[in-house]
């Protein structure tokens, strides 16, 4: 613990970007596709000697079916032998360049990543290197066996931590049958029962050229960035894009659960399903929640929760759009003792903004900070890949990023009132505590 | 789980050049910003210094990548100032930094920074308080006028802070109560320093904090907000001769503070091993070694920190570093191991160990394997590839951290709170490539000795009273089967 942040970020989870013409230029980003169809999204970023590669496959948990945790697996078990190269071997190479090497898999996506230096000495193995983790897993039956351990020991960590219990409960409740209820990381059952099968055929399913977005951005001119990305998926299958998802079922009734843990204080989630990506109502909800739990410092939970009367260190809301409806949330942790009451709290001021909305004031300056702040989104090139690659992969319109400002700022109250009332509902949203008995 | 600084790599420091500065810039230099070329050539961003005539110092690092800025206020204070009693009084005061000034009303620095399109916040170390603002490049002075206002003219009014106090308790809780692992850290740390100031936790012992008054807040307040004990950093596209105008505009009137001399307050010498076994409800057994370890501040031979960054990055600097090839990859008996220096320290650290057994193994396993590891370390060279591989991660991360202008501003910061020259942030990479496997060898056999030691171990407690705790797995049975 290097220091003490006031807030978590966590609110940051909702991603999101204001334009503001009149000052300032959007990354000029270059679209096209690779040879065998995988889409490219390309900023260059001329200042630093270095590149930035993400290579992001509709392979989210939520392919995972019968075997929850497999698409987390798969990743970790990319860099675990590949092309004849048993693991500490990649991790060398990768290392004597300077290359950092990633792949993780949330819901909706696995994410593989590649950052390195851009003198050819560096680049050309990073990238040699890059496509053989990414097309030539071996999956080893050692790496399996030793991965495996690790994550068992990681779902035990995620026992003695309430946040990690009330977060895979809350989305048990909100999904059911649904995909989205199974947990990224799998669990003991599920973990051990995967094979070496399992992996091999995940990977030569999703991990295909129609079904990958690449995003590059970097110290590489357009040119340059073609031959990347025809460099990093060499030998990888055309194969195709992933199925559709199941539609999100919504929540029919209210729901409370309240499991018992060892902590002094109670973890609360209050939510329901809430966007997606490309939703007619996402910037009223996206603009609304800003005013009531996603600014941080001045949104309306923490004042009433934190400011008025000191009962949690970090309360928030965010929607979080995906491919189907995402999550919407409130979140707090607060002493065992008053958790009813800051359950009821944030219920109240919920209900009251659903049924109000915002004020005028209120509107205008949620508008001043997220259209003021766009500069802040786009100022480095770790956050700019990040935006395309959200562009690329959820299939937003290139000029997403030029005409967010514009979609801010029309957002109205009534728009606001209306998408909330629509959306939300405070009779059908499941509640999970998680902590010690009052 | 441990970590006493931002980031490891590329903390930069060594040697003690204290220069005290004149009314205008005093220093400034441009380096060149390398293209495509060599990645050995660090790259220097244009950095100006100048001191205000009440001892404020400001630093601005130009960095024209993007429209945006970032502006950091560090103070000379943190938990190591403190003593018994009060533990945790900075931090409380961080908190109460945003509850209102003479002219501001609660929350309405928030407020303006917000309408600003900023972002704020503000963080408590061990050696530093620190308020950061970021922004398009055009608002800076927004964020000048409001922290020089609240570097004098807090209110600390009693209401306010018998709210925050509980905000903060909460995130005591959050933190450190509800984390075993943490928990751990704290009573590990309250272990291997005894009279070091190192001993107490950040957030403050419970107690302290249920004890804690307005007038504790207020002495704290008094005693260390003064510009003579702030370094203003800002990095971003700014020019800064203007930063330097507008700074002197609104921190220019703030009056300068008493000069105070610090107590050394230095741990006494270790001798022996000491142990600590922390019990708590868990899953999971946790292992902590931490050896009595000079730093940049107060090392006596200038190169051995430089050595012992080296050497916690041949243990750990990543994959393909020994703990991992080892113990995580190699035995298996560690699900997780790790290795780390806090090289930035103001007063002297340690160099820690920590590891989660795999499944079967204990964590006398783990404790003996990591001790074989340093054995290794002491009787055979490190090998030329080793060696290698640290110093070009060195440059790389040296070229990575430059995409966050956060992150350059924090290193400045850091470096001059602790009383150090931010200039050794650009010697880093040259200081780290100079270090040889002799001396890596050295600083083991020196330091990392068994009377130099302390452990903590977690011992787990049932979660609920030994039945395992059922956690929902996703869809429900019948769609899984």
């Amino acid at each position: 613990m290097f220091a003490i942040n006031r807030f978590f970020l966590s609110l940051i989870l909702v991603i999101s970007v204001v334009f503001n013409h009149h000052a300032l230029a959007s990354p000029d980003i270059h679209l096209w596709k690779t040879n065998d169809g995988a889409r490219v999204y390309f900023v260059e970023a001329a200042e630093l000697p270095m590149v930035d590669v993400h290579v992001i496959f509709d392979a989210g948990s939520a392919r995972d079916g019968e075997h929850a945790g497999l698409a987390s697996f798969t990743a970790t078990l990319l860099s675990g032998g590949a092309g004849g190269l048993d693991s500490d071997a990649i991790a060398k190479r990768f290392s004597e360049i300077g290359a950092r090497f990633g792949a993780s898999a949330d819901r909706d996506m696995t994410t593989v990543t590649l950052r390195t230096l851009t003198g050819d000495e560096f680049l050309q193995p990073a990238l040699a290197l890059f496509n053989t983790v990414l097309t030539k897993p071996d999956f080893p039956e050692q790496d399996i066996e030793r991965e495996r351990n690790r994550i068992l020991i990681g779902l035990q960590y995620e026992e003695q931590s309430p946040a990690s219990i009330v977060e895979r409960t809350f989305y048990s409740r909100l999904y059911g049958n649904h995909p989205y209820a199974i947990p990224p990381g799998g669990t003991t059952d599920t973990v051990k029962a995967i094979t070496a099968e399992m992996l091999k055929s995940f990977h030569s399913q999703y991990y295909v050229s129609k079904n990958a977005v690449i995003a590059i951005t970097g110290a590489v001119s357009k040119k340059e960035a073609k031959e990347i990305a025809e460099q990093i998926t060499k030998g990888m299958t055309k194969g195709k894009i992933a199925m559709p998802l199941p539609a999100v079922e919504s929540l029919e009734q209210a729901s409370e659960e309240n499991i018992s843990h060892p902590s002094t204080q109670n973890h609360v989630r209050i939510g329901q399903p809430g966007v997606k990506r490309g939703d007619p109502d996402y910037f009223a909800l996206y603009v609304g929640n800003h005013i009531l739990g996603g600014s941080g410092l001045v949104s309306r939970l923490n004042e009433e929760i934190r400011e008025k009367r000191a009962m949690s260190y970090s309360v928030y809301s965010y929607f979080f759009p995906q491919r189907e409806y995402g999550v919407f949330t409130i979140g707090l942790q607060t002493k065992n003792t008053q958790t009813k009451e800051a359950v009821d709290v944030a219920k109240n001021v919920l209900q009251d903004y659903i049924d109000h909305g915002p004020t005028q004031e209120e509107l205008d300056s949620a508008k001043k900070n997220i259209t003021g702040g766009f500069p802040l989104n786009i100022s480095s090139n770790s956050k700019i890949i990040g935006y395309i690659s959200m562009i690329g992969f959820y299939g937003l319109p290139i000029d997403y990023l030029d005409t967010f400002n514009a979609n801010v700022n029309a957002v109205t109250i009534a728009q606001i009132k209306d998408a909330f009332k629509r959306r939300l509902d405070i009779n059908k949203m499941a509640t999970v505590t998680v902590g010690g008995q009052p | 789980m441990i970590d006493n600084s931002i980031k490891r790599n590329g903390l930069i420091i060594g040697v003690v050049a204290a220069i005290i500065l004149g009314a205008i810039a005093l220093y400034q230099w441009q380096g060149s910003v390398s293209g495509k070329k060599s990645p050995f050539q660090p790259i220097k961003a244009k950095v100006s210094e100048f001191m205000l005539d009440n001892g404020m110092k400001i630093i601005v690092r130009e960095d024209h990548r993007a429209p945006v800025v970032v502006s950091q206020i560090w103070y000379k204070v943190g938990a190591s100032y403190e003593h018994n009693g009060i533990t945790g009084v900075s931090h409380v005061l961080e908190h109460m930094m945003f509850k209102g000034t003479n002219t501001h009303a609660p929350g309405e620095f928030s407020k303006i920074i917000s309408e600003n399109g900023g972002r704020e916040n503000a963080f408590t170390g061990r050696d530093y308080t620190a308020y950061f603002q970021q922004l398009e490049k055009s608002r800076l002075e927004v964020s000048f006028e409001l922290e020089a206002d609240r570097m004098r003219n807090l209110l600390l009014q009693p209401d306010e802070f018998a709210k925050e106090v509980r905000v903060v308790m909460e995130e005591r809780r959050l933190r450190t109560e509800d984390n075993p692992q943490s928990l751990t850290y704290e009573r590990f740390s309250a272990a291997a320093f005894q009279t070091s100031p190192y001993h107490n936790p950040i957030i403050g012992w419970m107690n302290d904090l249920e004890n804690m008054n307005i007038d504790d807040l207020k002495d704290w307040y008094k005693k260390w907000y003064a510009p003579n004990n702030a370094t203003l950093v800002v990095v971003g596209d700014v020019k800064p001769n203007e930063v330097y105008l507008m700074a002197q505009k609104y921190f220019g009137p703030v009056p300068r503070g008493r000069n105070i001399k610090l107590k050394p307050r230095l741990e006494v010498e270790q001798e022996g091993e000491r142990r600590i076994v922390v019990k708590r409800p868990a899953k999971l057994p946790y292992l902590l070694m931490g050896y009595q370890v000079p730093v940049l501040k107060t090392a006596q031979e200038n190169w051995e920190p430089y050595a012992l960054e080296v050497l916690a990055q041949i243990l750990d600097g990543d994959d393909s570093a020994r703990l991992a090839i080892n113990l995580v990859r190699g035995t298996q008996i560690a699900a997780s191991a790790g290795a780390s220096y806090d090289i930035a320290a103001r007063m002297q650290s340690l160099f820690m160990f920590s590891a989660v057994p795999s499944q079967d193994k204990t964590v006398n396993d783990i404790e003996l394997a990591l001790k074989t590891e340093i054995e290794r370390i002491k009787n055979e060279p490190i090998t030329k590839e080793e060696l290698e591989r640290v110093k070009i991660q060195v440059v790389a991360s040296d070229i990575y951290e430059k995409d966050s202008v956060f992150y350059q501003a924090m290193q400045i910061g850091m470096l001059e709170t602790i009383g150090l020259n931010w200039k050794l942030m650009d010697d880093y990479v040259e200081r780290i490539r100079s270090i040889t496997a002799e001396q890596v060898q050295q600083v083991a056999k020196k330091y990392l000795t068994d009377d130099h030691l302390t452990v903590a171990v977690l011992e787990p407690l049932p979660l609920d009273n030994g039945k395992p705790t059922e956690i929902p797995g996703g869809p429900t049975a019948d769609v899984r089967h």
